[in-house]
């Protein structure tokens, strides 16, 4: 049971073939046998997920279930919980307990989808690796001495070890997609204001995006479906109808144009990942799927771009931390002055890459620096986003790599930060244009995992998920589970 | 460009951050190494090009004026490390 | 040398919305600390602002009173800087693109009509408050006021007194309160005020370093400050100093400015768009509605007053001063027959300092328009004399009855058969053979003695006029 997929799971409770809490308790016993070796969660809520799973099972009895309800799901880190640690991996939200829940956290728990718990993730979601959680690193499960990517690392390792079904992650610059295709699941990072972003510890606000985290598309419609949609807290929310995504994956992929990008297919990608990669676009055109080769040129200006951005926004968004409402206070704190006072709580509270991002960002926004940095990063923003538009003029979606290379080893790139942001040289373009993006897999280089991005137009997920609800009914690599994670405990 | 120690000094005392003084010479040469990444930017040509602030090229939604929120204060204040009277404590504030 | 200032100012309006610039909190003046503080205002982990609708209508409304242009596309910022008043360690303003621009009031200072720029007017969110009393050398923070909506009116430096700055900030006071956007209150901080002040040799074109002068929280300390400001910088310049940007604290206690401590390098505030929030959007037709509901503007309503209702500029001036002030005129004026300027004398003297005894406000008032109408009704036709009115004011006031009530009750109906009045006389002289001898003898002011006896005698009511004329019969 605990390898089946949410949708299979949704279908086994509705028909009485298993229980919430029975279900909740398995996972409950993956997680104490498996998560050691992982470090998939911060915090496990064995009690109150049993909880709710009673509440979900007489739900069901009573005749007024959703598909989710009784599916356990564990959230990343990021989102707030009401009552429930909320650390964003940061040793400065160690102690901190939400009295709220995030838009996201509620909407499902109203579906009567059960949590688990908490992932790990990098310090505010700042890394690809996870390396960066003051909760020590994931490990991956498919070979435990590398990295689950990140920042949504311990969901990507929770879905993979099939500790959990589904769980919810965040994508500011692929934060989703990058664990997904380094663990094998398949991640999807929605349009940018399709979910809403309130109750989500903030990064860098005008790229960050709720997604998931699954074993399969079909399992990401069900999940969006509860998810999307417009919220009064968040003026970013889009206020558009959320389409049936569980049915649109089903209809035909007729007429389907796949733009590809060659620049995306140069000496930077691992042969092991373009063998793959050729095999999945092949696979695809079987599947009635058009090819037709395009280029983003500017999509190489697209980490800078990211690295202005996204720490000028976050150096911002966490000034917030500075120890007087809530999170961490250095024991020194109140000995000096107010100056002393917020440099101690946030030099001791923040690890190294925070600290690294908010004093580049405090740099780009600095006068002498704005115009050079920050106004030519939005402007190159503008250029990368246009060439997006302009490929959507003559292509349904793109499709390509998520990332350069699969899972590398942890420890590896810490040294370098620059080489580990260039990890995400595939996936920051669809968060600077807004793009819904995701990444599915498609086979293995060596023994890990490779994922195939497709990135489409805005609001465009029903047919993201339809090509690669498609393509997962044609492979089986989403359904590969890693090796000594496959038996019950 | 690069970062060196007194550029890194001002960045601690902007962003309110304390760096140990051993430390200073490593963030320095990683930052130097990211302003080499974004320095990238500069050759782009972007003269005829509108920056871009958001994804979302649409206008603010507004909110009616109406007093919706209860404040629990002691809930709201579980969370701080130091209250007194209903009040946040910090050292001493001087204008 | 003969020098010259010049002066602008900021001004922070609070506006009057129930509900904060962007939470759901209210916004009420004066609860415990930290009970009207939501998630939002506290800066909590997730949360979102979500802009106040009216804020922004507020803001396009005096940006319609005040000539500006009003941007079909603004944009909010942040401005970054850590205070522990300020949760988000970011005020959210407007930088570039603020929600109005370009405008100018006319001000009168001394008789003369005086235009003053308005470079613009933004959208901010007020911080909270740190209270430094009874912490063991520690601040407490209440942020209760943090999120309060603020409209920042920025002047161009177009003053050049402290009167002309004093002007000013009265005119637009008036006005914010005339469009309702703001109770304009100073002792709770709702309108508060920055000045930059710099002088130049008079006739000189360039602009002299200028200081920033903060906790100006009355009309009287902005001109005080002003002053000594103005003169502060006058004796450094002749003593062959330079005068330093920066800003300086008004202490009103001891009449100075002082530098402020900790301000005196510049802040870097790193403005960025904020990124959660989109640009607003206004649309002719938003602008068009609201132009058509604003109400008749101080100036309009002041040149109406003296045209229509005869008043000196003074009278229109004092009865224009807010709107219920001038709505309390022309209700009592509508229910009345007597001369608009007995009703001016009437609402500005009496009325005025009964109010102020009892301390109320205009709205308040217990003698109510149509009520002191029909007062001045009575004493037009020459029911009761305009003395003995006050004494039916007064009763009026502490709510013994109506008019006519208390003047039958008390019998106070003026005197005017002259049979009565006659006969009052008669005894009168009949009582003062002495007087009436000095009068006889050419002393006639002892006329004044025998009026003053008359009216004694008719216990206030005799019409005085006829009282003199009889008098002078009978004596001469």
């Amino acid at each position: 049971m605990h390898d089946k997929t949410l949708a299979l799971t949704a279908r086994a409770l509705q028909a009485g073939e298993i229980s919430s809490v029975e279900l909740t308790n398995r996972c409950l016993e993956r997680i104490r046998r498996f998560d050691e070796s992982l470090n998939a969660f911060i915090t496990v809520t064995g009690d109150r997920a049993l909880e709710q799973a009673a509440a979900a099972d007489r739900r069901i009895a009573a005749g007024d279930a959703t598909a989710l309800t009784g599916i356990p799901i564990a959230h990343k880190d990021i989102f707030c919980t009401a009552g429930i640690r909320t650390s964003c991996g940061s040793r400065m939200l160690d102690n901190f307990i939400s009295p709220y829940d995030a838009t996201v956290v509620e909407r499902l728990s109203r579906a009567g989808a059960v949590m688990l718990g908490k992932t790990n993730m990098d310090e505010f979601a700042m890394g690809s690796s996870n390396e960066t959680s003051f909760y020590g690193a994931v490990h991956n499960p498919w070979d435990r001495d590398k990295v689950p990517g990140g920042s949504s690392g311990g969901s990507a390792a929770a879905v993979a070890a099939r500790l959990v079904p589904a769980a919810t992650g965040t994508d500011t610059g692929g934060s989703i997609r990058q664990p997904a295709a380094l663990a094998g699941v398949t991640g999807l990072k929605p349009t940018y204001g399709r979910v809403s972003r309130y109750g989500m510890v903030a990064f860098a606000s005008s790229l960050d995006q709720a997604g998931t985290l699954t074993q399969t598309a079909e399992d990401a419609a069900l999940l969006l479906e509860a998810m999307a949609g417009c919220d009064s807290r968040d003026s970013t929310s889009l206020d558009e109808p959320v389409p049936d995504y569980s049915r649109a994956i089903g209809e035909p992929l007729e007429g389907l144009t796949i733009g590809v990008p060659e620049n995306f297919f140069d000496d930077g990608l691992d042969a092991g990942n373009a063998a793959a990669l050729t095999e999945a676009l092949g696979e695809l055109e079987r599947l009635g799927a058009k090819l037709k080769s395009i280029r983003l040129d500017n999509v190489h200006l697209s980490v800078p771009a990211y690295y202005v951005v996204a720490p000028a926004e976050a150096s911002s968004n966490l000034s917030r931390f500075d120890g007087v409402r809530y999170g961490y206070r250095s024991p020194e704190a109140m000995a000096g002055d107010l100056n002393a006072f917020y440099r101690r709580n946030r030099g001791e509270g923040f690890g190294a890459e925070v600290k690294r991002r908010i004093l580049i960002g405090a740099w780009v926004l600095s006068t002498g620096y704005y115009d050079a940095y920050y106004l030519q990063a939005q402007k190159v923003r503008q250029l990368i986003s246009g060439d997006f538009a302009r490929a959507f003029e003559d292509v349904d979606i793109v499709a390509g790599p998520t990332t350069p290379t699969p899972a590398f080893g942890i420890g590896q790139k810490t040294g370098d930060p620059v080489q580990m942001y260039l990890n995400d040289i595939y996936t920051i373009g669809a968060n600077l244009a807004g793009l819904p993006a995701m990444s599915v897999p498609c086979g293995f280089s060596g023994a890990l995992p490779v994922g195939l991005q497709l990135i489409g137009p805005h609001l465009s997920e029903a047919r993201l998920l339809q090509t690669a609800h498609h393509f997962q009914r044609e492979t089986d690599w989403h359904a590969r589970v890693p090796p000594g994670y496959g038996e019950n405990p | 460009m690069s970062l060196d120690s007194t550029d890194i000094d001002k960045l601690c005392e902007l962003a309110r951050l304390a760096i140990p003084a051993d430390e200073v010479a490593d963030v320095s040469a990683k930052l130097s190494d990211i302003v080499a990444l974004v320095d990238q930017l500069k050759a782009a040509d972007t003269a005829e090009v509108e920056p871009m602030a958001h994804p979302l090229d649409r206008s603010q939604r507004l909110r009616v004026d109406s007093a919706t929120e209860d404040v629990d204060r002691e809930l709201y204040q579980d969370n701080a490390p130091a209250v007194e009277r209903g009040l946040y404590l910090v050292p001493k504030v001087i204008d | 040398m003969q020098y010259e200032a010049v002066i602008g100012l900021e001004i922070h309006a609070q506006l009057a919305t129930e509900s904060k610039i962007f939470s759901g909190a209210a916004t009420r003046y004066g609860a415990p600390p930290n009970t009207q503080a939501c998630l939002v205002d506290l800066g909590y982990p997730g949360v979102l602002p979500v802009l106040n609708r009216e804020a922004v209508r507020m803001a396009v409304r005096f940006g319609l009173a005040t000539h500006c242009r009003i941007a079909e596309r603004s944009i909010f910022a942040r401005k970054n800087y850590f205070y522990p008043d300020l949760p988000k360690g970011y005020q959210i303003s407007q930088y570039e693109l603020p929600i109005v621009h370009g405008g100018y009031i006319d001000v009168i200072c001394a008789d003369r009509v005086k235009r003053i720029g308005i470079t613009r007017a933004h959208l901010e969110e007020d911080a909270g408050k740190s209270l430094h009393e009874d912490f063991q050398g520690m601040s407490g923070i209440d942020l209760n006021r943090a999120g309060t909506p603020l409209l920042e009116i920025v002047s161009e430096p177009d003053m050049r007194s402290a009167a002309e700055a004093g002007a000013y900030m009265r005119t637009i006071h008036t006005l914010v309160r005339y469009l309702g956007i703001s109770d304009g209150n100073m002792q709770e901080g709702s309108y508060r005020c920055d000045a930059n002040v710099s002088i130049r040799p008079r006739g000189a074109t360039e602009l002299g370093t200028r200081t920033e002068l903060k906790n100006l929280n009355s009309f009287r300390f902005v001109e005080k400050a002003i002053e000594i400001e103005i003169e502060r910088q006058i004796d450094i310049v002749e003593s062959g100093g330079t005068v330093v940007q920066e800003t300086r604290l008004f202490d009103a206690e001891r009449g100075e400015t002082r530098a402020m401590r900790g301000k005196e390098e510049a802040e870097d505030y790193r403005y960025f768009p904020d990124p959660d929030l989109l640009p607003v959007s206004i649309d002719s037709a938003l602008v068009d509605e609201l132009r058509a509901g604003l109400p008749e503007l101080p100036v309009e309503k002041r040149e109406r007053f003296m045209a229509q209702y005869d008043l000196s500029a003074y009278d229109a001036d004092i009865l224009t001063a807010s709107r219920p002030l001038a709505d309390y005129y022309e209700d009592c004026v509508r229910h009345s027959r007597a001369r608009p300027k007995l009703a001016a004398n009437w609402v500005i003297g009496d009325l005025a300092a009964a109010l102020n005894r009892a301390d109320l406000e205009i709205g308040e008032s217990r003698v109510g328009a149509a009520e002191l109408g029909a007062l001045l009704d009575r004493i037009e036709s020459g029911t009761i004399s305009g003395k003995i009115a006050k004494e039916v004011f007064e009763a009026v006031w502490n709510g013994e009855g109506g008019v006519d009530e208390i003047i039958e009750r008390r019998g106070l109906r003026q005197i005017s058969d002259s049979a009565s009045i006659e006969a009052l006389v008669d005894e009168v002289v009949a009582a003062n053979p002495a007087q009436v001898q000095q009068y006889r003898d050419g002393r006639t002011q002892v006329l004044g003695f025998f009026v003053g006896q008359v009216m004694k005698a008719s216990k206030g009511r005799a019409n005085p006029r006829q009282v003199n004329e009889i008098l002078r019969a009978k004596l001469g």
